[in-house]
């Protein structure tokens, strides 16, 4: 990712929080609740963006992590009956550690073995609910109260307050994404991506720097999920299944992989297209069985084409329309790609000379680091 | 020499299986020295750098560093510990930047930590601002100031080996490991090389890994010459020359395999 300076991301942040604020006045409660989706979208797919963009670890997990997110609000909302600012650090902490013990965890597993211990944790962890259902509530799930404070009024809606927090902690997430990328660390990624064997001999911790990757990224996923506790009210376990941890990775793709606005882009994509598919097809007439069945396949036309037509994402195709009008967005740069989920042949990921196997490695243990 | 040595490397020894890679090898560099090691392919001389980096935990014997020997020696303490060290081949972060890449060596000096980077503090800025003008310097040094904002894949060869020099002497090493600096280099580019070297050994001591017996011949104080993970030879570039098991060696490695 390229460095944006501080103003001009702070600028940006300012003028869709204007947009949404405009937005969320003149249109109705339905629109509300979906600037809302959007925000809560924004939030979890610019985590994974950068953990898997920039740090290149897949993960099929971080629907997991909204769980943690979104039932930690709800326990707290619950027993405790804390405000939600005070909610969404707990759960933004709580979700932190998850993510460090993941990556902990995935700390030396690349590619297919990535992909599948998340998958595992994306799978299984949502059915904890399920395991203890007097405390998370079983399939019912938990109720979560959430109001509009006081000094908004009572006629204030409901649905557009919803719209506010999300998107100010969505815009809030980016702007600090942002800072980190074009700091050090987001370098410190990008280089660990690239060469975990350069990276370790200029000094860079790899384990640590992937597995810090890993806790920021779980960071905004569980406060998406807190987000989502408060705008659908309920936590339940239905709505952490692994769908939603695909549906996150494909924003990310659709939207340009390890890029910030590319998280907004996907976004836009996967909350939108299936309701406008949806609204088509009802005014339409179609029968309900064609219609249903409109959604998913509008989604998947849009992702093709996407991947056809900009293969670095919508925001591939941004920077690419605003170089056609001379506006330099950022110089054009290798492309981001997917984290390769094939296994790799040898181990050594240095370069073309490097003698692949490492010392009296036993075949189990997926080390990457090997002997330059 | 056990004292003001900046590397000590005693009866070290490597097996990869049934294979020595490197058997009983020691080593001592002193400071500002450039010790060359050379040999036929597959003497163990990468083995030899896997070692000092900790890569590879040695079979037998041990490495210290300044004196000091390190139980849990981890490749991205070695930074910190003074010591940088070139690839075999290039090994750059192709989606960085030049000067990004450079400034990944120069980073262990960094002071900012996650906090001021998360928030944008000026300490963070500032901090990217000192890796971004000793990045530069250390490019101006091997003569890539130019390309700072390329990225890696649209250079030539010599050029990436370059940056790559550049990325570790950002690091301002004081013992700086060189593993084939030379291999694809132009003849022109050969010279550059050389009086780079030479003046880098002013400040800091070098251990070089390369095939190209000329420049050896003028870069380095001395020289040790590995075959089959041993020791064969070691001592001036003029002693090296005219010893005859060097030259043996040699021949056997290019002539026939079953030596
Ligand atoms: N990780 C490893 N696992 C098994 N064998 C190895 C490993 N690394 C090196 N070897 C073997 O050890 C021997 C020494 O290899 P090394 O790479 O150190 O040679 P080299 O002197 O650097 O050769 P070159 O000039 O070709 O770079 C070779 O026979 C090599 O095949
Ligand atoms: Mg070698």
């Amino acid at each position: 990712m390229r460095a944006q300076s501080t103003p001009r991301v702070l600028g940006a942040a300012l003028v869709v929080a204007v947009m949404v604020v405009i937005l969320s006045i003149r249109l109705n409660t339905f629109r509300d609740y979906q600037i809302a989706e959007i925000a809560i979208e924004v939030t979890a797919v610019a985590g994974l963006t950068v953990l898997t963009g920039l740090s290149g670890q897949i993960s099929l997990g971080n629907g997991a992590f909204m769980a943690i997110g979104a039932y930690t609000t709800a326990l707290i909302t619950l027993h405790l009956g804390w405000p939600f600012i005070a909610v969404l650090v707990i759960a933004a902490a709580v979700t932190a550690v998850a993510g460090a013990v993941v990556g902990l965890a995935a700390a030396r597993l690349h590619g297919p073995y990535l992909a599948g211990a998340t998958l595992l944790v994306g799978v299984a962890l949502p059915s904890v609910a399920n395991a203890y259902p007097g405390t998370f509530g079983g399939d019912q799930g938990l109720n979560v109260v959430f109001t509009t404070p006081g000094f908004l009024g009572v006629n204030f809606p409901l649905t557009r307050w919803q719209a506010w927090v999300c998107s100010a902690v969505a815009l809030v997430t980016l702007v600090l994404l942002a800072n980190l990328s074009r700091s050090r660390v987001g370098r410190n990624w990008r280089a660990v991506r690239d060469n975990e064997v350069a990276a370790a001999l200029a000094g860079v911790n790899v384990a640590r720097t992937r597995i810090l990757a890993f806790v920021v990224s779980a960071t905004c996923a569980g406060m998406a999920g807190a987000l989502l506790a408060i705008v659908t009210e309920l936590v339940a376990p239905g709505a952490f299944t692994i769908t939603l941890s695909i549906a996150l990775l494909t924003a990310a793709v659709i939207g340009g992989l390890g890029t910030l606005p590319g998280a907004l882009w996907g976004s836009l994509v996967i909350i939108l297209v299936p309701t406008y598919a949806t609204d088509v097809a009802t005014s339409h007439g179609l029968s309900s069985s064609v219609a249903s069945n409109i959604p998913v396949a509008a989604y998947g036309v849009v992702l093709i084409l996407v991947m056809l037509i900009f293969p670095q994402g919508i925001q591939g195709g941004v920077r690419w329309a605003l170089g056609l009008f001379g506006i330099p967005s950022a110089p054009a740069r290798p492309a981001a790609s997917v984290p390769d989920v094939t296994p790799r042949a040898g181990a050594a990921p240095a370069s073309q000379h490097t003698v692949p196997a490492r010392k009296g490695s036993p075949p189990e243990s997926q080390e990457k680091e090997g002997t330059p | 020499m056990k004292h003001g040595s900046v590397l000590e490397v005693s009866e070290v020894s490597v097996r990869f299986g049934g294979l020595t890679a490197l058997n009983a090898v020691s080593l001592t560099v002193a400071p500002r020295q450039v010790v060359g090691v050379i040999g036929p392919n597959g003497a163990g001389k990468t083995t030899l750098l896997n070692v000092l980096c900790g890569f590879l935990r040695p079979d037998e014997g041990q490495v210290l560093i300044d004196g000091r020997h390190y139980r849990n020696l981890r490749p991205h303490r070695l930074a910190g510990l003074g010591i940088a060290r070139t690839l075999q081949g290039v090994g750059l972060f192709e989606r960085l930047s030049v000067i990004e890449n450079v400034m990944i060596g120069a980073s262990c000096r960094a002071t900012a930590g996650f906090w001021p980077a998360l928030l944008g503090l000026p300490q963070s800025s500032r901090d990217e601002r000192r890796l971004r003008q000793e990045a530069s310097q250390a490019l101006d040094r091997v003569g890539a100031a130019g390309v700072a904002d390329a990225w890696p894949g649209e250079l030539p060869y010599g050029m990436r080996k370059r940056i790559a020099l550049a990325r570790a002497l950002a690091a301002k090493p004081n013992l700086l490991l060189l593993d084939e600096p030379a291999s694809g280099l132009a003849e022109a580019e050969l010279d550059e090389l050389g009086g780079l070297i030479r003046e880098l050994a002013a400040e800091t001591s070098l251990v070089i890994v390369e095939h190209h017996m000329d420049l050896m011949m003028s870069v380095c104080d001395s020289l040790v010459v590995l075959d089959f993970g041993k020791v064969i030879s070691r001592g001036s570039p003029q002693e090296i020359q005219a010893d005859p098991a060097v030259t043996a060696a040699y021949l056997g490695a290019s002539g026939s395999d079953d030596d």
